[in-house]
């Protein structure tokens, strides 16, 4: 291994034009763009497609002409007609709790994970993995007495409480392979100057983690925006519906009607896409266990 | 409290309760031991109590009544409900083992394992493979970068529902984009949605669409805890593209990937969203995955089957807990201590 590239290097030297080491062939270059040209176009193209036809009237929405006799009515029709402004509320406030709380819990438990020994602590990292086999179809209907039973159903707290359960496991499991990555001295010297274990982990060790925590909030949100069964299970009545249950009644009095789908469609995503905007910067920092330094 | 999900939450319930009471005054003898293990450890247990408290009352029980659920032949007419103001009680009874032998030995428990294993490993690999050479490119320096991981990270930012909507307009028969671009080219269109074997290859279609940014987000953050001087030792000494990358990048992933690759099989394993609202299992049964099937047994036919859903619900739960398992036990024989 040592001596072997000698040779070699001499004949690739005579070979190739010399280069700086990273630099690449123009014709590398071009193949690389392309490749994520084309991913890009597959990635975003069924998104801007729907955003298109939500800008179209309706007699032109299944047309393949990108723009044609642009128009808000879509929109306008939308938000006059339908509740779809107070579906959009209700579903703003339980993603919303659902991100707090979620992030706040899963800092809490992973942080004791990372640092603590603790009996219990081997069977609760398997508990948060085994949670996530769960399948819905298991537990909805136990779910639904439950709530029934606690007077949580039609609540906003009811679905706040299940959807913790979905995003907190992988949550807790991430956040504690983001605190692993903090390193210990910084909770020793809290410990020296005073604090209580939950002093420093609320002083010193939350402020380094904000990359995790970004990474939790965007996962918890998208968990909770995007959920369509338990929501259409326990919300009924026009006045309580989240997106998810308010857009099935809205497939069915439109039928085949794109233009108000696709309008809603683009309305629900715009939150969605805020606090993705808000969490991309740390998207990749917070999910590597072993990029960050404290 | 019905709390039975594992060894550990039962343990930890436990020790909740034991310490409610040691801090009472009335316990003769005090467990020193116990008292010992509390002033050590209560600053722990008390940042882990709201999750082992939820978990326990909301996945718990329903862990448990599925479980009992599965071992009765409990159907929407036997089951206690109320009509009017008259309360049935329940007249369901105690089967034992009767379902779980109707549904190992029947061919619709099997023929369904089958697809979602084809749909699982397929996704999972191809998702995998995809978000690999996604990562490998974006690690690099080139023009346009953040730009080009926004785009690529954008089908995770929006929601399930809405790019399941996007894709079904897309195949859609007659007025699809689809279709009309291989009109528009002269080939016949293809029945996207309405075909057996169409289905399945646009449902993985549409689950690796979604599957990807997440795998390349991981991947991505795995690759940049690399260190770059292994790199550069790697290239004095001759190493050509494809070594660093087979003996550099690939066993520097390893922690990162065998996590995503564990958690994502889990994922798509019980995939509801994607099959439920891009094919509701159809054509037939086509798409039908498990999880998809057993909600339909407990939501969509007459009468709503509960034990049947709770039985296929178990064994999902079995055949996951039986693969991570053998996963972990690979990968600590591989040396990993995980």
């Amino acid at each position: 291994m040592t001596t072997a590239p000698a040779p070699t290097a001499h004949h690739s030297a005579r070979k190739v034009k010399v280069r700086l080491r990273g630099e690449r062939s123009p014709l590398a270059s071009v193949g690389l763009h392309l490749t994520l040209i084309v991913a890009s176009v597959i990635a975003v193209f069924p998104v801007l497609w729907v955003l298109l036809t939500s800008l179209k009237p309706a007699a032109y929405a299944t047309t393949t002409d990108f723009f044609k006799d642009t128009t808000f009515e879509n929109y306008t029709g939308l938000i006059k007609d339908t509740e779809f402004l107070t579906w959009f509320g209700n579903s703003l406030v339980i993603a919303g709790l659902t991100t707090v709380l979620g992030v706040f819990v899963s800092a809490t438990t992973g942080y004791a994970v990372s640092r603590f020994r603790f009996p219990g602590k081997r069977g609760l990292m398997w508990t948060l993995l085994i949670t996530q086999m769960f399948p819905v179809a298991v537990l909805i209907v136990p779910i639904y007495n439950i709530m029934s039973g606690l007077g949580l159903l039609n609540q906003p707290a009811g679905l706040v409480i299940t959807y913790l359960t979905i995003a907190v496991p992988f949550c807790a499991w991430m956040m504690k392979g983001f605190f692993d990555t903090i390193p210990r001295e910084i909770d020793e010297s809290g410990q020296v100057d005073g604090l209580t274990p939950f002093g420093t982990f609320w002083r010193l060790i939350l402020p380094l983690a904000k990359p995790g925590l970004a990474v939790t909030a965007f996962y918890s949100f998208i968990t909770a925006w995007g959920e369509v069964a338990y929501a259409s299970a326990f919300m009924v009545g026009d006045e309580n519906l989240t997106l998810a249950g308010g857009l099935q009644k809205f497939v069915n009095q439109y039928g085949a009607q794109w233009g108000p789908m696709t309008a809603a469609s683009v309305l629900i995503a715009i939150p969605a896409a805020l606090v993705f905007l808000f969490a991309q910067r740390h998207l990749v920092t917070g999910m590597s266990a072993g990029a960050v330094k404290g | 409290m019905a709390v039975h999900t594992s060894q550990s939450v039962a343990k930890a319930a436990d020790d909740d309760v034991v310490r409610g009471r040691s801090r009472g005054t009335g316990n003769p003898p005090p467990p020193s031991r116990l008292r010992r293990a509390l002033s050590t450890h209560w600053y722990a247990w008390t940042m882990v109590a709201p999750v082992v408290v939820v978990i326990g009352v909301i996945i718990g029980y329903p862990l448990v009544r599925g479980v009992y659920l599965s071992l009765t032949d409990a159907n929407e007419r036997n089951v206690a409900r109320s009509i009017g103001v008259n309360h049935m009680p329940a007249t369901y009874k105690f089967v034992g083992l009767d379902n779980y032998a109707d549904a190992l030995t029947g061919n619709q428990f099997l023929g369904t394992l089958g697809w979602t294993l084809v749909w699982t490993v397929s996704c999972v690999s191809i998702t995998f493979v995809l978000g690999m050479a996604l990562a490998n490119i974006l690690n690099r320096r080139i023009a346009g970068r953040s730009v080009y991981r926004m785009a690529l990270i954008l089908p995770w930012a929006i929601p399930g529902f809405v790019s399941v909507f996007a894709w079904r307009f897309l195949y859609n028969g007659d007025r699809g984009l689809l279709n009309k671009i291989l009109s528009g080219a002269g080939i016949d269109g293809v029945p996207w949605l309405n075909d057996p074997t169409w289905a399945k290859f646009a449902v993985i279609a549409v689950n690796v669409w979604l599957g990807v940014p997440f795998m390349m987000v991981a991947l991505l953050g795995g690759l940049q805890s690399i260190p770059s001087e292994q790199y550069e030792a790697a290239e004095m000494d001759g190493a050509t593209a494809w070594q660093r990358f087979r003996h550099i990048t690939l066993p520097g992933l390893r922690p990162v990937s065998t996590t995503v690759i564990l958690l994502s099989t889990i994922w798509t394993f019980n995939m509801f969203p994607v099959i439920f609202l891009l094919t509701r299992g159809g054509p037939g049964e086509a798409t039908q995955i498990l999880v998809t099937q057993a909600y339909k047994f407990s939501f969509e036919i007459s009468p709503r089957d509960f034990a049947q859903s709770s039985t296929w619900g178990v064994l999902i739960l079995v055949l996951l807990m039986l693969f991570a398992a053998v996963y972990r036990r690979v990968l600590r024989t591989q040396g990993d201590n995980w």
